[in-house]
């Protein structure tokens, strides 16, 4: 390896870490202040309203209240590097802990979401690139727009009424039917793998009927996405010379469009996919408080009304931090599979 | 299309297979709000779901029919005698309780938990500490004086109501001293552990919490007396009414704890689903800050209290939810004061607000917590005000964000909902009517504090109410300071709570007192 190349690759190190640090900064920092600027007494959160001023005082203190706001965040950030989030108000446990335990529900709704997403929302792209301006480019076209638009609680809420309320065919809002919380020990945390891995067959098949509807949902608003970005990703490739050479060629119609020009999108694909993974872990927040759904997303919205500072800050960062990995994986990957990207 | 509509047959008849059986025999699934639950640790416990939460895990000394409160009577404490100095209680421990752990629990248990809740000095330790025990003399005014007895020495000769009311309360509960301390690191007397753990004696033992999730309790087979039909209560968290109303409908949970009016009457012709009432000790009321000017004068404290519509929010917002009540003794306490002489009359306000030179009304400020039912209240309030020219701005917040501002002293009015301590007259007498300090950095901040109500007067009055023995008088001493209360403090009062609770057809036996910590599921079936 030369050394101008050596120097070139400890630069993109260099400017890799640059940015990943100031983001993660910025991002602390921004959260940190919100949480001290709000006219909420988080003290308050910690002893109740009837504590007596002494209680309270010795509160502020051990919480560190009473020091100037940089060497709050300086402190704040120390811990934070050496892997201690704090502990949280409402659940009186270290933030890192609760991360972990609720995590699992998150991540088990968006991967459902996204692989529901993948399969239904590629192949209509697919479809509607191929045969553009026919019946089916305009369903897709429509069935977009409806995702695009439809704000996801009203969607969760319609949903519940019609297949819990009204026609009894789901089951409602939570992961598993409540006589059956806590029976199985978590061991990924993933509510289908544990209960497998009990061998509690009738709690598998209550979680997967209770995954349905939610993971439906988020898999229709991935799907919305997708087939959109397929369909103009396709009309790009089918576009090409090497599509025309392949068909003079003799090559079979469905070879052409499957394997020839879907092959050449993927890709700009798996960029889109990780994205939109991205935002459904982001946009559980509501899913989530929808249908009750103890994840990520809940465990944030009941921290933010409770005033749990650390909790927020905790989530915030879990968030940023899977948001900026996810956009290095991605460009990881670009670079694995585009040899013009190196 | 044949095999698209069998497709879709077979689909259909796939997911029907998920709908759900009823709950079982021996569970009890309950939704209800429990995020306010910020600790398991008795010592620490001051919120409405944690203390029901402590009443059913942990056993306290004494008790008292939760439909005649004025009786009281030992659970941990078989019996006990005063002393004639009026200071000295002895109290003797009964003899057959086992904790869940196995452990037999004797005075030493009982002193532990007791000098514990001075020691942490927590939220609810001034119930215990106003009667004069501290983190240095604890060891001498509570102590063990046999294997099963046990001698306390106040400071005060208190009414004895007032000391035995205290014990009935969450921090009078007796945790396991050998469980507790096994757990205990650097002096910490096993705060950090009892925090999530549990250590008690009650019919129920704690199984999981998952803060703002779920509690789950499993039934405590070494329960001392009488075991309980029901192996595990599950609670879940529900915020919602609307949700907790169709959950019950659907059969999906025995019990709904948080039901708004609306909901309640939909469920009037449901043969299924029972609906129970219960007088709670909570009131709703406006404080007035006396550092506005406006407020600071008596006529229009006066004005104010004849600017609500009452009877309109009692029938309408609050339906079955709460009932009229215009002073600060709950009824159910000794002394409680039953007079409504305040209603809408907004002839009377403007005469009274003509005195004060106010004739064309005034602007002032409300903060108002954004639930149900504090919205729709201050609502009804703002339309009554205006009757009399009184403008009122309404500035919503959350919870905390409002509390924040009405502990500094920094609100025009603010409307709120208190809820007695313990159930002696003296824990609202001393928040309601005691302000032994206006200055801003007094020691004690009571409610008349936060209202900058300065009151050395009336102070006097409720802590001469607190020493009488006699009980008879003590009630009067009780309803006098409330009529004057009534009339001339900035503190307009205006219901007292109930608490609404609907239940599936085939639940009985939940027993609902008049606090939380004295609803009890031990005796319930289903």
């Amino acid at each position: 390896m030369s050394k101008e190349r050596l120097l070139n690759h400890l630069y993109a190190l260099g400017r890799l870490l640059a940015v990943v640090l100031t983001t993660f900064l910025g991002l602390l920092l921004v959260t940190f202040l919100i949480g001290r600027v709000v006219p909420i007494d988080p003290v308050l959160a910690v002893v109740g309203d009837k504590a007596s001023p002494e209680v309270y005082e010795r509160a502020r203190i051990a919480m560190g209240l009473h020091l100037p706001l940089w060497k709050q965040f300086f402190i704040y950030l120390q811990n934070v590097l050496s892997g201690n989030l704090g502990t949280s108000v409402l659940t009186a446990r270290p933030v890192l802990e609760d991360i972990l335990r609720v995590f699992p529900a998150t991540i088990e709704l968006a991967v459902t979401g996204t692989f529901l997403g993948v399969i239904i929302g590629v192949p209509l792209g697919v479809l509607s690139a191929v045969y553009r301006g026919s019946i089916i480019d305009h369903i897709t076209r429509v069935i977009g727009l409806f995702g695009y638009s439809l704000p996801i609680f009203w969607l969760g809420l319609m949903g519940l009424m019609i297949l819990y309320a009204n026609l009894d065919l789901l089951p409602g809002p939570g992961r598993v039917d409540m006589f059956y919380e806590d029976i199985v020990t978590p061991v990924t945390g993933l509510m289908l793998v544990d209960s497998l891995l009990a061998k509690e067959y009738d709690i598998f098949k209550n979680a997967l009927s209770h995954l349905i509807l939610p993971a439906s949902l988020l898999g229709y608003y991935s799907m919305a996405y997708l087939s959109r970005m397929t369909r103009s990703f396709m009309i790009e490739q089918l576009r090409q010379e090497y599509i025309i050479t392949a068909r003079v060629k003799g090559v079979a119609e469905w070879k052409v469009v499957w394997g020839h020009a879907l092959g050449n999108c993927a890709i700009p694909l798996i960029t889109v996919i990780a994205l939109s993974f991205g935002g459904l872990l982001e946009g559980s927040v509501l899913t989530e408080t929808v249908f009750a759904w103890p994840g990520l997303g809940l465990y944030l919205t009941n921290s933010l009304l409770n005033a749990d500072m650390n909790s927020v800050l905790g989530s915030t960062i879990v968030v940023g931090a899977i948001f900026l990995s996810i956009n290095l994986f991605s460009d990881f990957l670009y670079k694995v599979m585009d040899p013009r990207a190196r | 299309m044949r095999k698209i509509q069998l497709f879709a047959l077979i689909l259909v008849l796939a997911v029907a297979q998920f709908a759900m059986a009823a709950t079982p025999k021996d569970t009890l699934v309950m939704a209800s709000r429990i995020d306010d639950i910020i600790t398991l640790d008795p010592a620490e416990i001051f919120e409405f779901s944690g203390a029901e939460y402590a009443a059913n895990a942990y056993d306290r000394l004494i008790g008292y029919d939760v439909d005649n409160v004025s009786d009281i009577f030992g659970v941990v404490a078989e019996s006990w005698t005063i002393d004639p100095d009026g200071k000295t209680y002895h109290f003797s421990i009964r003899k057959n309780i086992t904790f869940a752990s196995g452990n037999k629990l004797t005075a030493d248990d009982v002193v532990f938990s007791l000098q514990r809740v001075i020691k942490l000095d927590k939220s609810p330790a001034f119930i215990l500490s106003q009667f004069g025990f501290t983190p240095e003399n604890v060891e001498q005014t509570i102590a063990k004086t046999g294997d099963y007895s046990v001698k306390i020495v106040i400071d005060k000769p208190y009414a004895p109501t007032f000391f035995l009311y205290c014990l009935t309360s969450t921090a009078g509960s007796v945790v396991d001293k050998k469980e507790v301390m096994k757990h205990a690191s650097g002096g910490d007397l096993g705060y950090e552990w009892l925090k999530t753990h549990y250590a008690g004696s009650g019919p129920f033992k704690l199984k999981t919490w998952k803060p703002s999730e779920t509690l789950i309790m499993d039934r405590n087979d070494q329960y001392w007396n009488g075991s309980s039909a029901m192996k595990r209560i599950i609670i879940r968290h529900i915020t919602e009414s609307a949700s907790q109303r169709l959950l019950l409908e659907k059969g999906d949970i025995d019990i709904a704890r948080n039901l708004q009016p609306d909901d309640v009457k939909g469920l009037a012709g449901n043969s299924d689903i029972k609906v129970r009432k219960k007088a709670k000790g909570a009131v709703w009321y406006l404080g007035l800050n006396q550092k506005n000017p406006y407020l600071g004068k008596p006529e229009v404290r006066e004005a104010l209290k004849y600017l609500i519509d009452y009877k309109g929010m009692e029938s309408s917002i609050l339906d079955g939810k709460a009932t009229i009540h215009q002073a600060f003794l709950p009824k159910g306490f000794l002394g409680a004061l039953e007079e409504i002489p305040y209603e809408l009359n907004a002839e009377k306000a403007k005469a009274l607000l003509k005195k004060a030179g106010l004739e064309n009304g005034f602007e002032i400020t409300m903060d108002t917590r954004n639930s149900e039912p504090t919205t729709s209240m201050a609502l009804s309030i703002q339309a009554s005000f205006a009757k009399a020219g009184v403008k009122l701005e309404i500035i919503p917040g959350e919870g905390k964000q409002t509390l924040t501002k009405y502990r500094a002293r920094n609100h025009d009015i603010y409307i709120g909902r208190w809820g007695p301590d313990y159930m002696d007259p003296h824990t609202n007498a001393d928040t309601f009517a005691r302000n032994p300090d206006n200055s801003d950095d007094a020691k004690s901040k009571p409610l008349a504090w936060r209202n900058a109500w300065d009151i050395p007067e009336m102070t006097k009055l409720a802590d001469a109410a607190v020493l009488e023995h006699d009980s008879a008088k003590r009630e009067k001493m009780y309803l006098d300071l409330q009529r004057e209360h009534q009339k001339v403090s900035p503190f307009v009062i205006m219901f007292q709570d109930i608490e609404i609770m609907a239940k599936r057809a085939n639940v009985n036996g939940f027993i609902l007192g008049p606090s939380f910590d004295s609803n009890f599921y031990n005796e319930i079936t289903k």
